[in-house]
């Protein structure tokens, strides 16, 4: 029994080494800036940077487009399958693992040459094209998570009989989304929402080859330019995910209570 | 009766090759309680799901107050229905999941709050208003959801195996108040359930329904009393099927075991040919009976001591008979081994159509 426990224990503690020297290393780095003394300045330098906040204003405002067409492309989609169509859902979930196995960059150049200025559905000849373009393709990069989340949801209701109840008492399609399977799995569509935003954040290949203003290459323009700002954009943005993680954590508190789940 | 108000004309159903629903032809009147009884499979759950709008009928019709409803959604049948899993809106409370139909509906606030008020009323709940289902027990939600199936005061209810998932004390008080509400309203209610007390109990006419067809449609007395065939007889109650030899069917004679019986009612058949009888366990006593009662000469197999009845086996020759005696402390009941005489009035003998098994 004392033998398990220091395995456990030892298992523990170099995981936790594993995970933590990297990032103490990066954070007592960044502090360094001045010369013989522990200072923020590093982050002073990247907070006062008009590019950081115009790359990560953009990035957010993308961010949450993306969430949005996710969100308008899953919800319905998932629900669909669990109601009328569970028969096709291993061909879905396929389908939704597809961006984990073709690289971002094939994706991007699959872009280009059908949405190029001189095709039926020229995205990338307008800014705006091109940033809508940008929200779709980040849209397809997080469907993995974006489905699960919300299809693992859609799983801890019975949605074909709240489905059926609600109807019954005169409900069309789109209440019954919106008052009645929307809430019910909101928790799940935010921790896909959160989820979504931490990639879209930090996502380079994609904004980098569609020459967007984003986050992801300003971070790759700092790294290769600076010595202590890199190290802490790389702890703002692991704070961000972390942030992101935390909240998911905090709303899945406040998750619809069933009687088959009561806490 | 009164006037039929919902008419379910020559419906089938079929998924693919396979025909769940076949040819069934109910008529039920307005104000009328009916349950569909019969076993796992046997298409009363089909059939009410297509009169609620979400099965389509193969063919055949469906009518509510003379409209043919058979091509309507659910949404546009004026239907109420309490189904299993009571399927409350966990986001919701109760008061919301009560007005739920009625918001649809788009009436007034006010009309809203008097009606959720009324119904939480009439479901003895009128302070769990602002409780969310989670916080109730299964048979409080069950009332729940009749009070938001009855809130936009539908044609026609319609309850699936409603106390199915609750204990069995809940489920008998809570029978008697869904009657209670029914007879109340007036509500045109239809009630499936696979529990035959459950159907006895509540219903002014039980569908008796096995593989997709009507068996037999009548009172629950009828059912219980005058079965139709021998499924009927065998699923509603405890019943003992007996094989007998007719000796003369227009006089009603019969041989069982060698010895002679006689039915109060007249059939057919000619004389030798085997047919099943039927007897239930509370028509047969021990003694000699009344000057025309049929008595078998029989050996008791066992006894079993149930509470308020004892339940004896009694054999007569190869065949087993159960019988019923009521637990009185002055009676004790007869050992095993002991030679008895039992007695059963010639009327509460059924004769069934076809051979009897085994």
């Amino acid at each position: 029994m004392k033998g398990t426990r220091f395995w456990a224990w030892l298992t523990f503690g170099i995981g936790a080494a594993y995970f933590f020297i990297p990032l103490i290393a990066t954070i007592e780095f960044s502090l360094r800036m001045r010369r013989g003394a522990y200072s923020f300045d590093a982050y002073r330098v990247v907070f006062g940077d008009e590019r950081f906040q115009a790359t990560f204003g953009y990035s957010v405002l993308v961010a949450a487009f993306t969430i949005v067409l996710g969100v308008l492309i899953v919800v319905p989609t998932a629900y669909w399958i669990r109601l009328r169509l569970p028969h096709i859902r291993p061909v879905v979930e396929f389908i939704t693992l597809l961006p984990l196995i073709i690289p971002a960059i094939v994706i991007v150049f699959g872009y280009i040459r059908m949405y190029g200025s001189s095709s039926p559905l020229p995205f990338l000849a307008t800014t705006r094209g091109t940033d809508l373009l940008l929200a779709i393709g980040y849209a397809t990069l997080a469907l993995p998570y974006m489905y699960r989340a919300v299809d693992t949801g859609l799983r801890t209701i019975d949605v074909r009989t709240l489905t059926e109840a609600a109807q019954i008492l005169g409900a069309g399609w789109a209440t019954i989304i919106t008052r009645v399977i929307l809430p019910n799995v909101l928790i799940a569509v935010l921790s896909g929402a959160f989820l979504t935003f931490a990639i879209v954040i930090g996502e380079f290949t994609m904004a980098s080859l569609l020459n967007r203003p984003a986050f992801g290459p300003y971070l790759q323009n700092i790294g290769a330019n600076r010595a202590y700002e890199p190290a802490a954009l790389a702890i703002i943005a692991f704070f961000i995910t972390w942030g992101c993680m935390a909240v998911i954590q905090i709303l899945s508190r406040y998750a619809p209570k069933s009687a088959s789940r009561p806490n | 009766m009164g006037e039929t108000f919902l008419t379910i004309d020559n419906v089938t159903k079929s998924f693919g090759a396979t025909t769940v629903v076949r040819n069934v032809d109910i008529a039920i009147d307005k104000g009328e309680f009916v349950s569909f009884l019969g076993p796992s499979g046997c298409g009363k759950t089909t059939t009410l799901r297509m009169v609620a709008g979400f099965e389509g009928p193969t063919t055949g019709r469906i009518l509510i107050d003379g409209k043919d409803v058979t091509n309507l959604k659910p949404n546009q049948r004026s239907i109420g229905m309490v189904f299993q899993s009571y399927a409350l809106f966990p986001n919701m409370t109760v008061a919301q999941n009560i007005a739920f139909g009625l918001k649809v509906a788009g009436a007034s606030t006010d009309a809203i709050t008097a009606r959720v008020e009324e119904m939480l009323g009439i479901i003895k709940l009128p302070e769990h208003g602002g409780r969310y289902p989670f916080q109730l027990s299964g048979g409080q939600q069950q009332r729940v959801a009749l009070a938001r199936a009855l809130a936009v005061k539908p044609s026609v209810l319609l309850l699936d195996e409603p106390l199915s998932a609750l204990d069995a004390k809940i489920r008998i008080s809570l029978r008697a108040e869904i009657r209670a509400i029914q007879r109340e309203l007036g509500i045109t209610t239809i009630y499936v359930t696979h529990d035959q007390e459950e159907a006895l109990s509540m219903s002014d006419r039980i569908v008796v329904m096995n593989e997709g067809r009507v068996e037999q449609i009548g009172t629950p007395l009828d059912i219980y009393n005058k079965p139709s065939s021998r499924f009927v007889a065998s699923f509603v109650g405890t019943l003992t099927v007996l094989p007998a030899k007719i000796v003369n069917a227009s006089k009603g004679t019969l041989s069982l075991d060698g010895q002679s019986i006689h039915a109060g009612k007249k059939f057919t058949g000619a004389p030798g040919k085997t047919v099943s009888v039927a007897l239930r366990p509370e028509a047969i006593a021990i003694g000699k009976g009344g000057a025309n009662a049929n008595r078998l000469d029989a050996k008791v197999a066992s006894v079993n001591f149930l509470g308020s009845i004892v339940r004896v086996k009694v054999r007569t020759g190869a065949q087993d008979i159960s019988l019923d005696m009521f637990n009185q402390s002055t009676t004790a009941p007869p050992k095993v081994g002991e030679k008895v005489t039992v007695n059963f009035n010639p009327d509460d003998l059924v004769v069934l159509d076809g051979p009897a098994e085994g």
